[in-house]
Parts: structure tokens; C-alpha cells; sequence
């Protein structure tokens, strides 16, 4: 078992990213884990939420500065400018033993508002028994509609119904008033 | 300026978001709601004078179906033989070509807004999302915790398409493993390539069917689809293929 840890320069460490690469079928997802772990202030910023989605989530305007995390980048290693506002902080590569992972984070108002994978190992993709990752820890302060800044909700298919209770619906709501 | 729009249709909620409203546009989002309407009328497995249900209880011969869903059909067997049938338009051993039609006709709303000359829209069909010019940030919903998201996925011209049930339950944990025989409680398959709407939920469905593992294993041989996984204990960690976190937030 090998295991690395990389912290970055951020600020104070609070959200945990914790990237562990697991073999087809293994067992827990610690075993063989690399683990990336990112600090990063996580005071909370997000307003009221009662019915989980007003507020800032739905003014749909995710393009603006608001939300540099945003930023084009469909490429793992298509450098991405952020905006003056937001700070980029880039991890050691770690090698690890499917090959050399290597993440970048950008701080925006003291969150994590982009995490980019620059390196990943290039086998894993043909490697079938290498071929995902465990997400142990995603970044939860970043996962309330709130302070997501989302457009639209992706989820198992809901009845109209179900709609009316759903995420996707509040957005609508906030949207269409 | 936004429109957003929300309708009722196809026993779910199509949602509309439009960042470059125009009268032409309006007008082109007016065409598409009716267009749902009719693909509806034609393909519900529930409305028993679909051309679907005629077909499914015997009514009517699949040789006499109208060009539309012959090629709809012609579709659906291109992804039967991609997923080696995990994906079939018989699911239940009657015709059911929804889990091709949905994403099918949110690529149909699509076009007519971007032929209208809208560069900037995301349009839902009920947790099935295509998105046009952006940067757009797409949330995945927690099965475990309604109303908070699992991820967020970030990008231009993403789709994003999830397969899940929610409403299972407990399940019933392989001792050997101490996952669950299927091991998903969702399956999100996310893309920025060529990959449309209707081929990325028909391959989520697919996908899903063949459990955790495989799911996965088959997904990341897929060079234009990556997946997120929600395993049906909290306390186990979400998965995904290698590129899956290139969308990530």
C-alpha cells in the first residue's frame, strides 16, 4: 500500500478533497488510496435556505464573476484563466502506483470554486481492471443549491408529482418570478 | 435577461432555461412545447392510442409503423448492440422506446431553439439534461438527501443523464462483498462531446442495469462518457470513471 498526501498553499485547511484510485472489484476504498487532500477555507457564505433553491441558485447567472468555477474547461489539462478574483493553487504530482495524479484547485471568496485534474494516470481508461475512482469526500459546503449557482438538476427521472418537490423545481420557481 | 420555462409533459416536468431570449427564440420555445406534446401522442407507452401502444398490444403492426419511430427504433438497436442489450426497447418484453424517446426529444427542443438562433440554452426532461453554449453548472441530485446535490458538474455544451431508483430501499448486502447485489442507488453519465441527449440516457439506463461494477468498467471504455455512481449506503464512497472528475466543481 502506498499512500501520499499533497496540501496545498491554501489558506485555512477545512474541506477535504480526498481523490483514492480503487482496482476493479477491490475492496475498501482506502486499501490501495492515494489520498490528495486540499485545504481551503469553508466558511459558509450561502444565505437562507428553506425551500432549497431561491436565493442566489436561481438567477441562473452562473457565467458571471460570480462564479469563476465555471470556466470552460472540458480537458483535464486545458489551463484554465481565473479570474482576478479567484486564486489557483496547484498540488505536487503524487505518484501513485497507476501513475501520477496531479489536481489543481481554485479559491474563490475563501471556497473551493474549481478543482481541475491535470495529471491522471493515461492506462486507466484501457486498464479495465484500474477503471474508476472512489469519491469518498466531495466538497459538501460547495454541494447546497445555494452556493452551487446551478442552471438545472440532473436526477432519476421524476413524475410531475415528484417534480413539485424536487430541486429542479425550486429553481424554476425562483426563475419564473 | 433569462426565460425559463416549465411544462408538464410526458409524466414528467420539461424545464427550459434560455440565457439569450429573442422573439424568434420565444416563438421557437412555443414550437418546441408543442413538438413535446406530439411526441408524446405518438410514443406514450400510458396513452392507449399511441402509435407505441397500438403497436405493443397488437393493434398494429410494427411493419406499418410511421418513418418516425421506425427510425426511433432503428435508433435504439444501434445502443442495443453498443451495450451488448443491456439497453432494449422491450424492456419488459413489450415495445417501451422511452428510454430512447425522453433524451430524443430534449435534442429536438435544442434544435429548434438553436435554429431560432439561440446559442445559449439548457433544457431538463425530468432529471435529463442538454445544454447549449455555456458555461453551464449542472447539479446531481443526492438520492440520500432530497433537495441537496451528490456533485456538481461544470462546462460548455454538457448533457448529463441520470438512471436511478430512489424508491427501492433497503437492499440486500452481498456478504462476500458488503455491497448490494446491483450495487447503485444512481448512475449519472456526463458529456461534452459529440454524444447527444437520447444515446447518453440510453446508455445511463443501460449502464445502471448492469450494476456497479461493470457499469462503470463498460462506461470507461466509452471514450466520450464518464460516470458518477452513488453506491445505495451513505457510508460508502460515490465512484466514478477517470475522466469524471475533469467536470467536477
Amino acid at each position: 500500500m502506498r499512500r501520499a498526501i499533497v496540501t496545498t498553499t491554501a489558506t485555512a485547511a477545512g474541506v477535504v478533497l480526498l481523490l483514492s484510485l480503487k482496482p476493479h472489484g477491490g475492496q475498501s476504498a482506502s486499501a490501495q488510496a492515494p489520498v490528495i487532500s486540499s485545504g481551503s477555507d469553508t466558511s459558509s457564505t450561502s444565505g437562507t435556505s428553506d425551500t432549497g433553491g431561491t436565493g442566489s441558485a436561481g438567477n441562473g447567472d452562473a457565467s458571471s464573476t460570480t462564479a469563476p468555477s465555471a470556466a470552460p474547461s472540458g480537458k483535464a489539462g486545458g489551463s484554465s484563466s481565473s479570474t482576478s478574483k479567484s486564486s489557483s493553487y496547484t498540488g505536487q504530482a503524487v505518484d501513485t502506483r497507476y501513475g501520477p495524479v496531479q489536481v489543481r484547485i481554485d479559491v474563490s471568496g475563501g471556497k473551493i470554486s474549481k478543482i481541475d485534474v491535470l495529471q491522471y494516470p493515461d492506462g486507466m481508461q484501457r486498464d479495465q481492471d484500474i477503471n474508476s475512482y472512489a469519491l469518498p469526500v466531495l466538497n459538501q459546503e460547495a454541494l447546497s443549491a445555494q452556493s452551487a449557482q446551478i442552471d438545472a438538476v440532473s436526477g432519476a427521472t421524476y413524475t410531475s408529482d415528484g417534480y413539485t418537490q424536487s430541486l429542479q423545481s425550486a429553481l424554476d420557481q425562483a426563475g419564473l418570478k | 435577461m433569462i426565460t425559463r420555462h416549465a411544462e408538464q409533459v410526458m409524466g414528467t416536468v420539461f424545464s427550459f432555461v434560455v440565457r439569450d431570449p429573442s422573439p424568434a427564440v420565444d416563438e421557437a420555445l412555443h414550437a418546441a412545447v408543442a413538438r413535446l406534446h406530439a411526441i408524446d401522442a405518438r410514443f406514450s407507452p400510458y396513452r392507449a392510442d399511441s402509435e407505441v401502444s397500438r403497436i405493443a398490444h397488437g393493434e398494429s403492426e410494427l411493419a406499418d409503423a410511421s418513418p418516425e419511430l421506425a427510425e426511433v427504433l432503428e435508433r435504439c438497436a444501434e445502443i442495443e448492440a453498443l451495450t451488448d442489450g443491456w439497453f432494449s426497447p422491450y424492456p419488459e418484453g413489450r415495445l417501451d422506446p422511452s428510454g430512447w424517446v425522453k433524451g430524443w426529444a430534449v435534442e429536438q427542443v435544442c434544435a429548434l431553439l438553436c435554429e431560432a438562433g439561440s446559442t445559449e440554452h439548457c433544457v431538463n426532461g425530468g432529471g435529463d439534461v442538454q445544454s447549449v453554449g455555456g458555461p453551464w453548472r449542472i447539479g446531481v441530485a443526492d438520492p440520500f438527501r432530497p433537495g441537496a446535490l451528490a456533485a456538481v458538474l461544470a462546462g460548455r455544451d454538457l448533457v448529463v443523464a441520470t438512471s436511478g431508483t430512489a424508491e427501492r430501499g433497503a437492499h440486500i448486502l452481498d456478504p462476500r462483498t458488503g455491497e448490494a447485489p446491483t450495487g447503485l442507488l444512481s448512475l449519472t453519465l456526463v458529456s461534452s462531446g459529440p454524444a447527444r441527449l437520447a444515446r447518453t440516457d440510453a446508455c445511463a439506463t443501460a449502464a445502471f442495469a448492469m450494476g456497479a461494477e461493470q457499469g462503470l468498467a463498460w462506461t470507461g471504455r466509452q471514450p466520450d462518457l464518464e460516470a458518477l455512481a452513488i453506491l445505495p449506503d451513505p457510508a460508502l464512497p460515490k465512484r466514478a470513471t477517470s475522466g469524471f472528475l475533469r467536470y467536477a466543481v
